[in-house]
């Protein structure tokens, strides 16, 4: 049984790894690594990324609504989980950060690190920059936490 | 890269989301409450294993002599922005990967109004900037 179960975790590890190269493979392809084209995109001057993002929407639109009640377990028997999330007004000052620095270096998450993998080195400053981020709103939210509860 | 995200679903039920990776890292280093949460500590591993493979797939792309056009970004927009990214997408939940292809798949309303939130204040940015000259 232990034997088994060690057995799915790696099949799941692969699986993670492999997602992951897919992902990324296809980000360099799509050239959305390359913030110029990011940025391009947000200023109308080319909307090619628009197919690139309605195409992946699409595939995870039907897989995500299908698949489980297909399905009903995972390829490796786990439950399909949900993503957590509220909408509250802190998301959606959020989502306004995010969109600010993103307008302004044409970069987000995960083209930032397919872009290093492709050899952009540059972008080592702005994944510095992402988790000093995620770090700033780590100490942030812990200490508000606090004071609240 | 949409099927990467979608091999993830069928084969673990796992949401690709990309930025929470850059928090739950941080649960290795750090031993406050809010970076000891369960949800981090218990996908800090997959998360790893899923930003090696993104790199690795951007990696694979070059070796195959397929084409990557250099880039020309300036550092402090880099930094600046990258920060911007890193605090927004934890505060909002989520970026153009959680929200935009997983969260819009799932259907779910919230994370259509986030897309057009960050969308919105995306292009904003990079008009006026690009109006600007900067």
């Amino acid at each position: 049984m232990a034997q088994t179960s060690s057995r799915l975790d790696a099949l799941a590890t692969l699986a993670t790894l492999g997602s992951g190269l897919l992902f990324g493979f296809g980000l360099a392809w799509s050239t959305m690594i390359r913030p110029e084209s990011v940025l391009d995109f947000l200023t109308f001057a080319d909307l090619g990324l628009l197919f690139v993002l309605g195409s992946a929407v699409g595939i995870n639109l039907l897989v995500y609504q299908l698949v489980p009640r297909w399905l009903g377990r995972t390829l490796l028997g786990g439950a399909f989980q949900q993503r957590p999330f509220t909408l509250d007004r802190s998301a959606l000052l959020g989502g306004i950060l995010f969109g600010i620095g993103w307008g302004i270096c044409g970069v987000c998450p995960g083209p930032a690190l397919a872009g290093l993998g492709a050899g952009n080195a540059d972008l080592l400053i702005a994944l510095a920059g992402i988790f000093a981020g995620a770090l700033l709103h780590g100490l942030w939210a812990g200490r508000s936490a606090r004071t609240a509860g | 890269m949409g099927l990467g995200v979608a091999l993830l679903y069928v084969a673990t039920g796992r949401p690709g989301g990309v930025s929470t990776f850059f928090s739950s890292s941080w649960s290795w280093l750090l031993n406050t409450p809010f970076f000891r949460q369960a949800a981090f500590l218990e996908s800090r591993r997959w998360r790893v294993v899923y930003a090696l493979g993104l790199l690795l797939g951007g990696g694979l792309y070059v070796m195959l002599g397929m084409s990557v056009e250099a880039s020309h970004i300036p550092a402090w927009k880099l930094a600046i922005g990258g920060l911007l990214i890193g605090f927004g997408a934890r505060l909002g939940g989520g970026c153009t990967s959680g929200h935009g292809i997983c969260g819009m798949a799932a259907l779910s309303g919230g994370s259509f109004l986030m897309v057009i939130t960050f969308l919105g204040a995306g292009i904003v940015t990079a008009s006026l900037l690009k109006w600007l000259g900067v």
